[in-house]
């Protein structure tokens, strides 16, 4: 698996999407921290790009990997190689590349901006970790839908849907519930159905870094009870984990099965 | 000649018993008093009670004669928690430079650390009071002065705890240059009026940092309001300045910066909100000027709860609050204009600084967590934004004449210096 793993990250590393992808946090960094005179609404932006883009770019890059690839995982599958390192390796190469890509592409102009010296560093590191922790779920995801789906068009189609339910149609269903069980006690159901979707989940972690002041109000203060704690902190993260090995688990089954 | 002679005499009575009589009583350990109660019983009026560097343990100290009380490099007066400390019942009382502590606590009558009880002309400075209930009570008194009093408290219930400085049916107050700290209510008015308030540190306090209710004209500047458990609360009065104050770190599930409930005619000018979670909260306040103030990072820069009318909002600096303007409802009366705004994204293409589409300040959003408050979850969903987009385009439920027409394109320099 290590090997493949190894393939498939320096495959991924010499081609030009990687660079392309390294660039853009590299200048998306650089124009925020440097062309900006303000702070934050630079870190405002950078949370945005973390739980939109980056979603997006995962998922995208993923079913289109796996795709591109086919040749040569048909080729693989000849040799006497276990199934499941196969594409665990691939999954992992791809993950593994995009990640290196953003945490690289944000943290060097942070790194020169001077980020060490300040007291932003962990707010800093979970802006990456979520990034991070978001584009191995969504590649995960990819890869799944990638497994089930022969057909391109279809799998494109079911990982863009894939996204646009939990970045936006997620929230609106949400929004919904919430407006149309006002009159109940909400605040336990918003916290699980936060939870439940990895985007949201990591908007609220690094919201509470970020829009303190009004997370503290009245209701805000139920969830910065939550999160603001360890006990909250482990159990997102944990959480986030999940939302890693589930879909890993699913890959490896799917792999196992499957026909080519 | 014999005019000029009578004002001579007249003149010379008055040098005499201003200065010339006017003595000076010593307490000390060895002095013939030995106690400040004794010091005060040898004084007549217009003299000086000096009081040497030690500890004195006494408790209801009256000052019942026009005298000057001075500590010489701060003595302590320890009250073992046994009640009352100073009783201020002449006029013209000076008490300075002492450190008072440890007042009785009480849940029936207030004491205080020193107590002013309907006299004039009183002048309280320099004081340091520690492990107090209340601190200054000013009960009925007028045209006096408290300055330059550091009040630290050790306040953990609001049942059981005092307010710092409390002014109670008084008018012509002067309170200056105090620092507050750890006590209920750190500046507290009730029915009090042409108070002038101005310079002061309120910290750290478990309810307001300034409380003041039916007390009109007075004038609140330059003071500044820290991490109280419920911000500034005022209400209730008439013809209130508010400039050059700062209101910052009121966070919690029930603090503002400053809120205001039945405030008419008033003007807020020149103030900084910093890291509030609701900047200011208006309700059933009209007529009031808020212009030049600056608000930043604050959950929500201003509340309106309704019943506000022809209030004018001019020329603030509204910088990165998740909301800047929210709304119970969509009437709207108030006046935004020439505000700066961190949010707006329009364009200024004839350059006069001025941006060319109005703003809407209240959105979609702001409107929906006031219905549900639980909502606040979703602050910065892609969803949210989507949505507000739309209602900015055709408003539906925010207020479509709540706009600012001349948006600033800069943020506006106020001169804080």
């Amino acid at each position: 698996m290590l090997k493949i793993l190894k393939y498939s990250f320096y495959d991924l590393m010499r081609s030009r999407w990687s660079y392309v992808y390294f660039l853009f946090y590299l200048l998306l960094g650089v124009v925020l921290l440097f062309l900006n005179n303000d702070l934050s609404k630079a870190v405002i932006t950078l949370m945005n790009v973390i739980i939109i883009l980056v979603p997006l770019i995962g998922t995208i890059f993923g079913v289109m990997y796996y795709y591109n690839s086919r040749e040569f995982t048909e080729l693989l599958l000849a040799q006497p190689v276990k199934r499941s390192s196969i594409f665990l390796g691939q999954y992992f190469g791809v993950a593994t590349s995009l990640s290196m890509s953003l945490v690289i592409g944000l943290g060097m102009p942070f790194v020169f901006y001077g980020i060490f010296n300040s007291s932003a560093i962990w707010d800093f590191s979970l802006l990456l970790i979520t990034g991070a922790f978001l584009t191995f779920i969504f590649t995960a995801l990819a890869f799944v839908i990638a497994l089930r789906n022969e057909n391109k068009i279809k799998g494109f189609g079911y990982a863009i849907l894939l996204w646009l339910f939990m970045a936006v149609i997620y929230d609106g269903i949400f929004l919904m519930s919430l407006l149309y069980f006002e009159d109940y006690p909400l605040d336990k159901f918003s916290l699980v159905a936060t939870m439940l979707n990895p985007v949201d989940l990591s908007r609220v972690l690094i919201l509470l870094k970020l829009d303190i002041s009004a997370l503290l109000g009245y209701t805000g203060a139920v969830f910065q009870k939550f999160f603001g704690t360890n006990f909250g902190l482990i159990l997102s993260s944990a959480l986030l984990a999940l939302w890693v090995l589930v879909p890993t688990f699913f890959i490896w089954r799917i792999a196992k099965k499957k026909d080519f | 000649m014999k005019k000029s002679l009578q004002i001579f005499i007249s003149l010379f009575l008055v040098f005499c018993t201003a200065q010339g009589f006017a003595k000076t009583i010593t307490v000390c350990n060895s002095c013939s008093a030995k106690t400040i109660q004794e010091g005060i019983a040898q004084a007549l009026d217009g003299d000086t009670v000096l009081v040497k560097k030690g500890i004195y343990k006494e408790v209801n100290i009256i000052i019942d004669k026009s005298i000057i009380l001075l500590g010489e490099n701060l003595p302590t007066i320890d009250g073992e928690d046994k009640g009352e400390i100073i009783k201020i019942t002449a006029d013209n009382v000076t008490v300075d430079g002492f450190k008072i502590i440890n007042v009785g606590t009480s849940y029936t009558s207030d004491y205080a650390a020193i107590r002013v009880i309907k006299r004039n002309g009183f002048l309280i400075q320099n004081l340091q009071l520690e492990k107090l209930f209340f601190g200054i009570y000013l009960e009925k008194s007028n045209n006096g002065k408290v300055l330059n009093n550091t009040i630290m408290g050790d306040a953990v219930n609001e049942y059981n705890s005092g307010n710092g400085i409390q002014l109670w049916y008084c008018k012509g107050v002067e309170v200056r240059g105090n620092k507050v700290q750890n006590v209920r209510d750190g500046i507290y008015l009730e029915f009090s009026d042409n108070i002038k308030i101005s310079h002061n540190l309120s910290k750290n306090n478990l309810r307001y940092g300034l409380h003041f209710m039916f007390s009109n004209n007075n004038i609140y500047e330059y003071n500044t309001f820290e991490n109280n458990g419920a911000g500034v609360a005022v209400m209730f009065s008439k013809f209130v300045e508010m400039n050059h104050n700062v209101f910052k770190e009121n966070w919690g599930t029930a603090a503002f910066g400053l809120l205001l409930k039945e405030i008419n005619d008033a003007k807020i000018t020149n103030n900084v909100f910093k890291e509030n979670t609701v900047g200011i909260n208006i309700e059933g306040s009209n007529r009031i000027d808020y212009k030049n103030n600056d608000f930043i990072s604050n959950g929500w820069a201003i509340k309106v709860r309704g019943a506000c009318y022809t209030n004018n909002f001019e020329n603030n600096n509204f910088l990165y609050n998740s909301f800047d303007i929210s709304y119970n409802s969509n009437l709207n009366d108030n006046k935004f204009s020439h505000n700066f705004w961190s949010n707006y994204t329009g364009y200024d293409l004839d350059k006069n600084g001025i941006g060319d589409v109005p703003y809407r300040p209240v959105k979609l959003f702001s409107y929906i967590v006031n219905r549900t408050p639980e909502t606040i979850i979703l602050l910065r969903s892609l969803f949210i934004d989507i949505i507000d987009f739309s209602e900015k385009v055709s408003p539906v439920f925010t207020p479509d004449n709540l706009v600012d027409e001349n948006p600033k394109m800069k943020t506006i320099n106020h001169d804080r210096s």
